[in-house]
């Protein structure tokens, strides 16, 4: 069998963003990027159903400007077998990016495609959900246990009443949540052995998919500052307060 | 034109965050009509329809959605969405999980997570967890947007009576399939979804000192929380982490006791509706941010507090 | 069992200035050659943090066409100012009165972050092997005794040492000349002078902690080009330093503090020091109503030649601040770093294709302009010892009159460790509580650093004694550490010793300055520590 595994490039998790003062984004020049979190549970959990035995091949798959090969070369390093890097230097908004999947897919024809749950920049949650519908496939989202069968999988999801099992057949899109494993580690050899893996470039553009944005960015700016209160005498008020006028118990 | 907002329930009740999906559906068009699709779910139908902000109930009764396969559910909804500019769900696992399959099926962008709604076209949503607000445009003429629950107030319950039409269900792909379902059953609430948060910071000086945290939790019905000091020191599980490495929570009533605030922490629970702050230094920048701060020493506070709330008997479980 | 090697012709320990420069210099001389970097930041700049008023010199030898190829040096100097500062007043010192050292006119005011980035862009483009993300946390010896390479960290463990899922054991690299990059008191480099005797009848190496934050101001406040320093207040006179407030590019300035680690009192925080500083009427108005975006800190080498370490030994080369060729007079090291690392090269290629000895090092070293700057500038930091005053009048005469050419040289007396009075013999110091608004906490600070370490590792910062904390530092100097820590590593809670070791910016002012010498600061985890951006 084969998978699919979809990575992003995106601000690394530890560094604390700073707002455009014109709104108009966020600054990016000589942040620290990384890939995204969730994405390498993706890339980890591939690597395990390879190391079982039931998954031949991996391809690590990203779209967006030449850095974002980096991802790719990541996934490399850590157990895939060879790359794709879809070329854009513009945002493209999950649906954009769910179609250009979808011809990633029709040519590669995998039988797994994994993405992680959500992307940290802009926590849209939609991409995996997107491109199983397009494809018409089944789905597993929030992934935190997955047990691949013969021709379906069996995967536990994280809801917000607990835990969900479903049983998918195979093709499917499966998403993947932060407690699904633990990444490994890269090795030095193995990063070497990476550079020298292939990654095949296309350009988004040039795909023959509708990839405009429909969502207009307005502008970003930062939450507002939450404002000091009261301070109260003593207990009897606080519960008093808390009770009659803040109606919380 | 018309906001179809699919309801969330259990085939008996509705869930409590499909009430503040209708307060923020009402507020891009008073047209809301409601989707209840489940199995032998009649009952939910019935209570949406009680609803006064609903005016219209759409009732999809069939086992293909007994378990809201989303699968199952995304080509219902997308067939019932010729008549809506509006499709509407909350941004939580259920709203999460189908809704961009709708969106894609429709050939639209979806709008996730949305905190404000300014206009039937444009919303304020929260990027890089919340770090920062995009004001957001929608150009699609059909939008499909989730709501973040707790970023609005549930629309009230009851004297309403919209009509209820029943809408037949679809071919399900049979694709996929439901196994189970194990509720958490914890004795105390999700730290993720609780409604009441009590903290503990460093200032518990000790493990055995959160006995004093985890009394006043149980008498809230509230989730035990605590300060990555707290981890560190070894006083709790680091599952109870709020802040920027731990959990990030938004409950109504956050109580922080002996936590000094330090930004790390303040990240993780800063949305929460009400912030109660006990320490004994005054200086604590915790209290810069508290609607409530009490300037005492925690080993007192606490039990008082703690019978406080026993005097009182009107505390939801 | 044995672990993984890999075999090189030179491996090089830190993607610094010194060490990209090694890498870039080898690569011109030698392309053939087979060169690794390896550098313990998550990316190259990661954990670099520098004032910084760029000399160019060094960069012109090394990329004469770096202006073409966009190295990231663009502002240039246009304004230089001195302030003394007391407690309320501030005096503007003439520049013509100050030493040709310390005018920067054809300078540059840059990123030391970026410019390596771009380095290291540069020894990419050349086939160099640059591995971020992973420490060498080992030197390896041949069975002569001379070093063989280096190894790197296991990950993947967890705080006992037991392996995690993920773990990944590290492996050995090996090389015919090693080179150590690592900056101011880099561990292995540590490691090795002790080994090889390298400081043996040198004086004790000096150091200082910079601090330094990145402040965007607003157009009326920011006068790109201008070159600003200060010294006094807040520091009384038996305490080395100041600051440093650089207008860079996009209406930023670079603003910083450093104080010689050799103070004497225990009660001193090098942070509350540099928070007080920005309060002085003369500063404030520099940066009120601006916002504070970076904040970083890291130890720098003030002793200059008279402690110097022989910077060879069999198989190994010390480069940079590594060994410690920063020159303090002109508050410079990145010039220096890169002129030691490109001397290293030309000593290698003679090593490796002509079997010169190491030594040629040290010879090359000697001629080179390097030694010259640092040999004028060797009296400068030790008159300091007798009090600012004394200090800025020896160093009048010796850099204005003399030019660094008088004909005796002063020493360094004690190592900065021993510099300390008991607590009870020095007074205590107030200092204000921040307002969050020009003057800030060690937590938010830390905060902007973007520092995590991956939680539950071992912890990498070792106590010899773990007693000595409380039953003795305590005691005698109400444990300093909980003040010289510029973000709060270490705290002394209810009579017990606590390291947040995940909050470690790697400033490594801990092993400096601890008075017994008892924290061992050794390299965490690959990629932790801070992330710093345009530091």
């Amino acid at each position: 069998m084969k998978i699919l595994v979809a990575v992003k490039r995106v601000i690394d998790y530890n560094v604390q963003i700073r707002v455009k003062e014109d709104g108009s984004g966020v600054h990016t020049d000589n942040v620290k990027m990384s890939t995204n979190p969730p994405d390498d549970n993706a890339t980890e959990e591939s690597v395990k159903l390879k190391e079982s035995g039931k998954v031949k091949e991996i391809v690590a798959v990203t779209i967006g400007d030449d850095k974002a090969q980096e991802t790719v070369r990541k996934a490399l390093a850590v157990g895939a077998d060879r790359g794709i890097h879809v070329k854009s230097d513009t945002y493209i908004e999950p649906l954009g990016i769910a179609k250009i999947l979808k011809k990633v897919v029709e040519k590669e024809k995998p039988d797994m495609v994994f993405l992680g749950k959500q992307a940290i920049d802009d926590d849209c949650n939609q991409t995996g959900q997107m491109l199983a519908a397009m494809l018409n496939w089944p789905q597993a989202t929030f992934s935190s246990k997955v047990t691949l069968k013969d021709k379906s999988m069996e995967i536990v999801r994280e809801i917000d009443e607990g835990l969900e099992t479903v049983e998918v057949n195979l093709p499917a899109v499966v998403t993947c949540d932060l407690r699904l494993n633990e990444p490994r580690y890269a090795s030095l050899p193995n990063i070497m052995k990476a550079k020298k893996k292939p990654i095949d470039q296309m350009v988004a553009k040039d795909l023959g998919v509708d990839i405009t944005n429909r969502v207009q960015q307005l502008k970003v700016e930062e939450p507002p500052k939450r404002k000091a209160g009261i301070k109260v005498a003593n207990v009897a008020e606080l519960v008093s307060k808390l009770k009659n006028e803040a109606k919380v118990i | 034109m018309s906001v179809l907002l699919i309801a969330e329930h259990n085939n008996k009740n509705l869930k409590p965050f499909t009430l503040n999906a209708i307060s923020a559906a009402s507020k891009i068009d008073a047209e809301v009509h409601v989707l209840v699709a489940g199995s032998g779910c009649e009952s939910v139908a019935k209570e949406v329809a009680a609803v006064p902000l609903v005016k219209k109930v759409l009732l999809c009764d069939s086992p293909n959605y007994q378990n809201y396969l989303p699968e199952n559910l995304a080509p219902l909804v997308t067939k019932n969405a010729d008549k809506y500019d509006h499709i509407v769900a909350s941004a939580n696992t259920f709203g999460k999980n189908f809704m961009p399959r709708v969106a894609a099926a429709l050939d639209t962008s979806q709008v996730s997570d949305v905190i404000k709604v300014n206009s039937p076209d444009t919303f304020v949503r929260p990027i890089y967890a919340g770090n920062a607000f995009a004001t957001v445009k929608s150009n699609d003429k059909k939008r499909c947007v989730t709501i973040r629950p707790t970023s609005f107030e549930p629309a009230p319950k009851t004297g309403g009576s919209a009509q209820v039409e029943k809408v037949d269900a679809v071919d399900v792909p049979n694709f996929s399939k439901f196994v189970k379902r194990e509720e958490t059953k914890s004795e105390r609430p999700e730290l993720g979804t609780a409604r009441i948060v009590v903290s503990g910071g460093r200032g518990l000086e000790s493990g055995e000192n959160f006995k004093l945290i985890n009394d006043i939790a149980d008498k809230l019905n509230a989730a035990v929380g605590a300060s990555r000091a707290a981890v560190d020191a070894g006083y709790i599980s680091n599952d109870h982490q709020v802040g920027q490495t731990g959990k990030v929570v938004v409950p109504d009533l956050y109580i922080a006791v002996g936590i000094s605030g330090a930004i790390q922490h303040l990240a993780g629970m800063k949305e929460s509706k009400i912030i109660v702050a006990i320490n004994k230094d005054g200086e604590a920048p915790i209290f810069s941010i508290a609607d409530y701060g009490l300037e005492a020493d925690l080993f007192k506070a606490l039990p008082e507090f703690l019978s406080e709330l026993n005097k009182l008997n009107t505390i939801q479980k | 069992m044995a672990r993984e090697t890999m075999q090189y012709d030179v491996v090089i320990v830190g993607a610094g200035p010194s060490g990209l420069s090694t890498a870039i210099k080898l690569k011109q001389l030698e392309p053939k050659l087979n060169i690794c970097i390896l550098e313990k930041g998550a990316e190259v700049g990661a954990h670099i943090l520098s004032g910084n008023v760029l000399e160019t010199r060094a960069l012109d030898e090394l990329l004469p066409k770096w202006k073409e190829q966009g190295a990231p040096v663009k502002t240039k100097v246009s304004k230089e100012k001195f302030l003394f500062l007391g407690k309320k007043s501030s005096l503007s010192w003439p520049t013509w009165l100050l030493p040709a050292v310390q005018k920067n006119h054809n300078n540059y005011i840059v990123s030391l972050a970026n410019l390596c980035r771009w380095l290291a862009e540069q020894a990419e483009k050349l086939g160099v092997e640059i591995f971020p993300g992973f420490p060498a946390s080992e030197v390896l010896y041949n069975e002569d005794g001379s070093v063989k390479g280096v190894a790197t960290l296991d990950m993947g463990l967890d705080k006992e040492g037991n392996k995690k899922d993920g773990y990944q054991e590290g492996m050995e690299l090996h090389a015919k000349v090693t080179v150590f990059s690592e900056g101011c008191r880099g561990h292995l480099g540590k490691q090795l002078i002790k080994k090889f005797n390298l400081d043996e009848g040198k004086n004790p190496q000096q150091y200082g902690i910079g601090l330094k934050e990145i402040w965007e101001v607003s157009e009326e406040q920011h006068q790109e080009g201008l070159v600003m320093h200060t010294a006094g207040w807040p520091l009384d006179s038996k305490t080395y330093g100041g600051s440093f407030i650089y207008h860079a590019e996009n209406k930023q300035i670079f603003l910083g503090y450093v104080i010689g680690l050799d103070y004497q009192n225990p009660h001193l925080s090098p942070f509350d020091e540099f928070q007080r500083f920005k309060t002085h009427k003369a500063i404030r108005k520099m940066f009120e109503g601006g916002k504070r975006i970076s904040f970083g800190a890291r130890a720098l080498i003030e002793g200059g030649l008279q402690s110097l370490p022989k910077m060879y030994m069999p198989g190994a080369l010390l480069v940079g601040c590594d060994a410690g060729t920063l020159n303090m007079p002109k508050i410079k090291g990145t010039h220096t770093a890169m002129k030691s690392g490109m001397i290293a090269a030309e000593t290698i290629v003679e090593h490796i294709k002509n079997k010169r000895k190491l030594s040629l090092y040290e010879e090359l070293f000697k001629k080179s302009w390097v030694y010259q700057e640092l040999h004028a500038a060797r009296n400068v930091k030790p008159s300091f010892s007798w009090g600012l005053l004394f200090g800025i009048i020896f160093t009048g005469i010796d850099q204005i009159l003399f030019r660094g050419k008088l004909p005796f040289t002063l020493k360094h007396k004690h190592a900065d460790h021993e510099a300390l009075k008991p607590a009870n013999q020095m007074p205590k110091i107030e200092y204000p509580k921040p307002d969050g608004k020009l003057t800030f906490d060690k937590t938010s600070s830390v905060y902007l650093t973007g520092t995590n370490h991956t939680e539950n590792q071992p912890v990498h910062l070792k106590l010899k004694n773990k007693y000595l904390p409380i039953q003795y530092n305590l005691r005698e100097y109400d444990e300093p550490a909980q003040r010289y820590c510029p973000v709060g590593v270490y705290e002394v809670q209810k009579n017990e010793f606590v390291i947040n070791s995940q909050n470690c910016i790697h400033c490594k002012t801990c092993d400096i300055k601890e008075p017994s010498q008892n924290i061992t600061w050794v390299a965490p985890e690959g990629g932790g520590g801070p992330k710093y951006g345009n530091m």
